[in-house]
């Protein structure tokens, strides 16, 4: 059982270990290990191409977890208040919407986004006069990847959110009311601080879906390039050291964005916890 | 007087709840429902001169998906295929993780179980490329003796790199389930003189069925929609659905064609999603914590 354990193991990071190995490579063949040298490491790190890749996967991966996590929690909160068709309807979206797979939604966002933008251009024309003669035309690019990456993730948020409401303990937020606190001072003193755990995991996961995803990024983004689209493409041009190094970098850059919000977060319950000591002290 | 006043309440608690849905109800029908309803009706339109798509309603594009059959084919074997070598993997090492493993050790074993899934999947698919290439495992294999080996853009390099990217997805949720074990069943089970095969196959097994479910579930979703791994490790021989989707779309320009297949998909997705959740239903004995999130 455990040399099957190990097995397993050894199976899930082999190929990770042989990526950050061959990021050392000092040859130009991404197999032919020439000897260890980090020069495609200052090669990369200076292709402006892969920058602003990185740069913009960033944006779109940072605004698209925000949003999806305000308006997902929301959304969680005020599902819970419905019932009957409503409810059903909403719990019908959010499971179409995780379980459309991403190329379809890819594929028709762009159907509909293009369709929409065709239609409305000509009438945008009309303002030209407003804007020195310029008309503002409607494109896909920054705006629309980031509204299509956060459908998906903003369901996911609701999931997540949701699951961690329906374990909450009720009697806390009517002991708030009994105390006659305001519905919103509640919701900021007792229902947020219950919830925050589930709203850090549903935002990271948000980031890091967005930050990974390929294929909507493929269709949406218009002329811009995420960073795994730009690998995508690399790969396809050939393999050289430098996707390695990408893949190294990418792959340390979420480690240490895993570890430090695991930190933070049993950093924070550490701190709640010498609260609540301090206040029996004073009691 | 009383009843005005928690009317007013009642019409303002109705308020804070249509302001906090109304975005997400704007993101769900400007991003999910307005495309799902567009390609509905590119689905049955036709294909422009230069591509595009031209008002029309015919069934053509439905009757024309046939030709690409073998894509069809390919998903629904591979798919089922891989969730199936997944669970199997994935099985013995969640027991393993759950039931047998050192306490001491069990979160940073369950870490790294998890942490692959959190780090770039066009990565860890390429670095497949690396393995199975030419230069990689085959030129390994021809050191020993065994010359020309095959293996990039098989069925069975695809396969590989579904087992790779999705076991971390299917051992989470059995996991769960196996943790959630009370192991005294396991000891009684045993004191009342059952063999440990019949003891795994009829307390075990049947305990750890929703978590079954909600894995093989979510991987067997993902596969449906795969493009990656195919793309990838397939090299244009083995191609899922997804590729086929996306060739149609950007090589042929054949919007109309592309959204009949996209149709297509979601259906199939929905009636073998519908079948596998009612049997496994079945199979729980009408337990209802079997969910698929």
């Amino acid at each position: 059982m455990k040399i099957y354990a190990i097995f397993v193991y050894a199976f899930l990071y082999l190929p990770i270990a042989l990526v950050i190995f061959f990021s050392f490579n000092a040859g130009n063949y991404a197999l032919d290990f020439q000897g260890f040298s980090t020069r495609w490491y200052a090669k990369a790190l200076t292709n402006p191409f892969i920058m602003d890749a990185l740069w913009f996967s960033v944006k779109v991966a940072a605004l698209s977890a925000v949003m999806s996590t305000v308006f997902g929690t929301m959304a969680a909160l005020a599902l819970q208040r419905l019932s009957g068709w409503k409810r059903t309807f909403y719990d019908a979206l959010i499971y179409v919407s995780i379980m459309v797979p991403g190329i379809v939604i890819a594929i028709a966002t762009l159907i509909a986004l293009v369709t929409v933008f065709k239609f409305l251009n000509p009438f945008l024309e009309v303002l030209a006069p407003l804007f020195d003669g310029q008309a503002p035309k409607l494109s896909l690019g920054f705006v629309s990847l980031v509204a299509a990456h956060s459908l998906f993730t903003m369901s996911l948020v609701v999931v997540i959110v949701r699951a961690r409401l329906s374990g909450m303990d009720r009697t806390l937020i009517e002991a708030s009311e009994d105390l006659y606190a305001s519905p919103f001072r509640t919701f900021v003193q007792v229902t947020l601080p219950q919830l925050m755990p589930g709203i850090l995991a549903a935002f990271l996961l948000s980031f890091t879906f967005s930050f990974d995803d390929f294929i909507i990024s493929f269709f949406v983004a218009g002329p811009n390039t995420t960073l795994p689209v730009y690998i995508f493409s690399s790969i396809r041009r050939g393999i050289t050291p430098e996707v390695n190094v990408i893949g190294t970098v990418v792959l340390v850059g979420s480690l240490i964005l895993l570890f430090s919000a695991q930190f933070l977060s049993t950093m924070g319950k550490g701190k709640k916890r010498s609260a609540s000591k301090d206040d029996s002290d004073d009691s | 007087m009383d009843t005005s006043v928690k009317t007013k309440a009642e019409r303002r608690r109705k308020w804070t709840t249509a302001m906090l849905l109304a975005p997400a109800t704007l993101w769900y029908a400007v991003l999910l429902l307005l495309p799902l309803v567009t390609i509905v009706i590119f689905s049955f339109g036709e294909r422009g001169p230069a591509g595009g798509y031209i008002p029309a309603f015919t069934f053509d594009n439905y009757l024309n998906l046939p030709t690409r059959s073998k894509a069809f084919f390919n998903t629904m074997t591979l798919a089922p295929l891989g969730t199936l070598a997944c669970l199997l993997i994935a099985y013995p090492l969640a027991y393993y993780l759950a039931i047998v493993a050192n306490k001491k050790y069990k979160t940073l074993l369950l870490v790294l179980v998890i942490v692959p899934f959190w780090t770039s999947l066009l990565v860890r698919t390429y670095a497949w490329i690396f393995i199975l290439g030419g230069q990689g495992l085959p030129k390994l294999l021809a050191f020993i003796g065994f010359e020309g080996v095959r293996m990039i853009n098989t069925p069975g390099a695809v396969l590989i790199g579904i087992i790779y990217i999705y076991l971390p997805l299917m051992v989470f949720p059995i996991y769960v389930s196996l943790e959630k074990l009370d192991t005294r069943l396991l000891e009684a089970s045993s004191d009342l003189g059952a063999s440990p095969l019949r003891t795994f196959f009829q307390v075990t097994l049947p305990l750890s069925i929703p978590g079954l479910a909600t894995g093989s579930m979510m991987v067997f979703i993902l596969l449906m929609g795969e493009f990656i791994i195919p793309q990838m490790l397939g090299g244009g021989k083995v191609y899922f659905i997804g590729n086929a989707l996306v060739d149609v779309f950007l090589q042929s320009r054949n919007w109309p064609f592309g959204a009949a297949f996209a149709v297509s998909l979601v259906l199939i997705m929905l009636v073998t999603i519908t079948v596998y959740m009612r049997y496994m239903s079945k199979l729980a004995g009408g337990r209802d914590d079997v969910s698929v999130m």
